[in-house]
């Protein structure tokens, strides 16, 4: 039976890339030739102009179990080492990290793939909800075609 | 049975979380909606949004998933995380 690989953290604090790119590059010294890191952050626009922040919900447990399974699915279709994903959850304000996507493999082919593969499967599978902070009033942000197109798109 | 609310629609229905002790004849997920509908409102207006997704013990299932008394159901609109 393959390992479960994978380090998954859901929390209010910020995080560090270079602590995680660190984590992820000492733990499987003599393997990895690649490290592929994404993070994602809060900008002014969105569905609304003049956002100030996001607000972001999830379901305890349940984020956990589809991320794992992302994550799964991504060391079945690629040869990989580790994968770290964190996402925050509650208030966060303009150009504050939202999620990080970090991957390390022998190769970069892998290491880029998985991320992007990881980060697709994670806007349209893993529940999370944000909701754009603005001038008008808060409002929960509309699922994007678009988002669903591009995890179609590694099927 | 737990039933969960999230996002947009835990703020529609001003309702978070809720605990049932018997299924009153439901069978399956789809079955508890149309007694979470037949409340009035906001509950038939919300839970006929037509994307709404179920999941069933915190995996995504659809309204003809089978359920029992000790699952965990929950409603919610499409995700949008990341």
């Amino acid at each position: 039976m393959p390992v479960n690989i994978g380090t998954i953290r859901i929390q209010e604090a910020d995080f560090s890339i270079d602590e995680e790119y660190q984590r992820l590059r000492v733990a499987h010294p003599a393997q990895n030739g690649a490290i592929c890191t994404f993070s994602g952050l809060v900008r002014e626009f969105g569905d609304n102009e003049g956002v100030t922040g996001l607000f972001l919900e999830h379901y305890s447990g349940m984020t956990e179990h589809s991320l794992q399974l992302i994550i799964d699915q991504a060391a079945a279709r690629w040869k990989l080492n580790d994968v770290t994903v964190i996402h925050r959850v509650g208030q966060l304000n303009l150009s504050d990290q939202i999620v990080f996507v970090g991957v390390s493999s022998a190769h970069r082919a892998d290491a880029f793939a998985a991320c992007e593969f990881i980060m697709d499967y994670l806007k349209t599978d893993a529940p999370f909800w944000k909701k754009e902070c603005h001038d008008q009033g808060d409002e929960w942000v509309e699922a994007k075609e678009s988002d669903r197109n591009r995890t179609k798109k590694w099927s | 049975m737990k039933i969960l609310f999230f996002a947009s629609l835990r703020e529609q229905l001003n309702t978070e979380e809720e605990q049932w002790e018997e299924l009153n004849g439901a069978l399956t997920a789809g079955d508890i909606l149309s007694q979470l509908q037949t409340r009035g409102e906001p509950w038939s207006s919300s839970l006929n949004a037509d994307r709404l997704l179920v999941s069933v013990n915190q995996e995504i299932s659809n309204l003809k998933t089978k359920i029992t008394i000790d699952d965990e159901l929950a409603f919610f609109p499409p995700v949008t995380g990341g």
